[in-house]
């Protein structure tokens, strides 16, 4: 089974009400969800824990988590996908399936996501407009992808321009979510120069808040994350300028990087395949973005915690800063200065020849004047 | 990271062009002078062999002078001594020189640098209170003095800032280390930083011109 097959399973609930449009409803608590999911108490409390320390909350804070947790109803998300890859959401539902967040996230009502929902066509767009409806100013809107605004023909769904669908869904929206640095700066598509005029959730929607969770793709827990606090406080997270959670974005990845220490003693690996990446050296003279970058990679890291780019060998390209992609050569070290164009140098060659000659002839006159003056 | 790309591109472009510039400019606004008339039949032939002697020896006090100058000359020494290993022995510089050149050459850790960069900066405050405080040097120091101090310290400071942080960002710090190398290589061929270069053919004509007169060089 494919994983979008096996995640669209998991969004269907067990014990649901089927409502008169085709939508099914699941009335019970998140406690009763997991519980019913076999999780213990024991794994629920470490869940809850892990959370706190991850938004940088007193230990204190982990029962009030828990028992906001137990006690939340299943929120109303919806999900929009405009000009992406799909990137964030695989790496949601790849990673996330097996673990206690997965399931946290498999118990919010997800109840538009047109590609892992099985509702498709008119019954899709319908179990949107019912959700909004039944959720007036409660509802979290997730947003994926940039909006293009050169031509509203350039992405559409169901016939709707993204920025309509994107207005349209706002409007009574408790918060919106930025997924993906598509989404939260215009990314890839918004990379220079931007074809179809894309622009980041942000730039258009100013009357609510928006929380970006940057990333090509994010790392899931801290999308689960924000809407965990969102259950607990029903408020978003501290953020930084660039509207990202500080909890997770408030350190580079050369901070928390564990090769920092062969950064400090002169270390580093000069290519891919030698000596130094055997011995697995820092990697900024390779290009490494992790000085300028602000993601936890470095410490919550991929794939159940198993490892993040530079363990596996790769520079961070800094995929959760803004114009990541226009930010030059990605395997260009970061300090490495470019001279610009070789015609301006010759440019400034040639003119400072030129003034010097001309101040050099203006002094020898004045020199044969003073000389033939006695 | 806006201000950073801006300091990074046209900010460091701009500072190269000038320097560039400038340099080429003194060089050959200097080089192009005409030489003035001797009429004296040379002592001893001169020529480069004369002018390297110079550039040379002059790097070393006079018995004479030796006791009086001590304090400024061990200044002086730590002051350029410090300033080339940090700027030419830290590696993201060689990386920068690297993207410049197409050259690169082996750097220290940075502990190091960090140890050389505290001790150059506290012997560039060092001259600058000696500047101030001794009556004729303040005499004859001029705003080109201060100036090329301040440029000069400038990225020593804002280089060792960045580790450290002091709760600013780490891009703004680094943007205004790059900021403050521009403005350092716009103004040095301009000002008395001039000396970097110039100072070799002051020396090598003072040791051609001497060498010429007969005089000890």
């Amino acid at each position: 089974m494919s994983t979008l097959n096996k995640t669209r399973t998991l969004l269907l609930p067990k014990r649901s009400k089927t409502e008169g449009d085709g939508t099914v409803k699941d009335q019970r608590t998140l406690g009763e969800i997991l519980q019913a999911k076999g999780v213990s108490r024991r794994g629920f409390m470490k869940y809850c824990t892990a959370t706190a320390s991850l938004l940088a909350l007193p230990p204190a804070m982990v029962p009030r988590i828990a028992s906001a947790l137990e006690a939340a109803r299943r929120p109303s998300v919806i999900w929009l996908s405009f000009q992406e890859c799909t990137g964030c959401t695989e790496s949601l539902t790849r990673s996330s399936s097996p673990t206690l967040e997965g399931l946290i996230f498999d118990s919010i009502s997800l109840d538009y996501h047109h590609t892992l929902q099985a509702a498709s066509g008119d019954a899709a767009e319908a179990a949107r407009h019912a959700a909004m409806e039944e959720n007036r100013g409660k509802y979290l809107v997730l947003v994926d992808g940039s909006i293009p605004l050169g031509n509203p023909g350039y992405s559409t769904i169901a016939g709707i321009s993204n920025v309509d669908m994107l207005q349209e869904t706002v409007a009574d929206a408790a918060a919106v979510v930025s997924i993906g640095s598509c989404a939260a700066f215009g990314g890839i598509p918004g990379a220079n120069p931007n074809p179809t005029g894309a622009v980041s959730v942000g730039e258009l929607v100013k009357d609510k808040p928006v929380v970006n969770v940057p990333g090509c793709p994010p790392i899931p827990t801290v999308i689960t994350a924000v809407l965990a606090q969102f259950l607990t406080f029903g408020q978003l997270p501290d953020l930084d300028h660039y509207g990202r959670p500080r909890a997770f974005f408030g350190q580079t990845i050369h901070d928390r990087c564990y090769r920092r220490p062969f950064y400090e003693q002169g270390r580093f690996a000069e290519t891919f395949d030698d000596e130094g990446a055997r011995l697995g050296w820092c990697l900024y003279k390779l290009g490494c973005r992790g000085p300028i970058t602000y993601n936890a990679c470095a410490t919550v890291k991929w794939n159940q915690g198993t490892s993040f780019p530079i363990e596996s060998g790769h520079p961070c390209l800094g995929c959760s800063e803004p114009d990541f992609w226009d930010g030059g050569g990605f395997y260009r070290p970061i300090s490495a200065a470019s001279i610009g164009s070789g015609t301006a140098l010759g440019t400034a060659i040639a003119a400072g020849a030129a003034i010097g000659a001309a101040a050099a002839a203006m002094s020898r006159r004045r020199q044969a004047r003073t000389i033939k003056e006695g | 990271m806006e201000l950073l790309e801006f300091a990074r591109g046209p900010a460091i472009q701009f500072g190269l062009y000038a320097f560039v510039i400038g340099t080429v400019w003194r060089l050959l606004g200097i080089l192009l002078l005409a030489a003035k008339p001797d009429h004296s039949a040379p002592r001893k032939s001169g020529g480069f062999l004369a002018a390297f002697k110079v550039i040379y020896t002059r790097s070393f006090t006079a018995d004479a002078f030796k006791q009086d100058t001590l304090y400024p000359k061990i200044l002086g020494y730590l002051l350029h001594i410090g300033l080339f290993v940090t700027v030419f022995l830290f590696v993201p510089h060689i990386l920068f020189f690297a993207g410049l050149l197409g050259l690169e050459w082996p750097g220290l850790p940075n502990n190091v640098i960090y140890f050389v960069g505290v001790l150059t900066a506290g012997v560039g405050v060092a001259l600058l209170i000696r500047r101030m405080t001794n009556p004729v040097l303040r005499l004859i120091s001029n705003f080109d003095d201060y100036f090329s101090w301040f440029v000069t310290m400038l990225p020593i400071i804002t280089g060792l800032i960045i580790p450290i942080r002091f709760g600013i960002r780490y891009e703004t710090l680094l943007a205004l280390h790059l900021l403050s190398v521009a403005l350092l290589f716009a103004w040095l061929p301009f000002g008395k930083l001039g000396h970097a270069f110039l100072v070799f053919f002051s020396r090598g004509t003072t040791g051609m011109v001497l060498e010429r007169r007969g005089a000890k060089t």
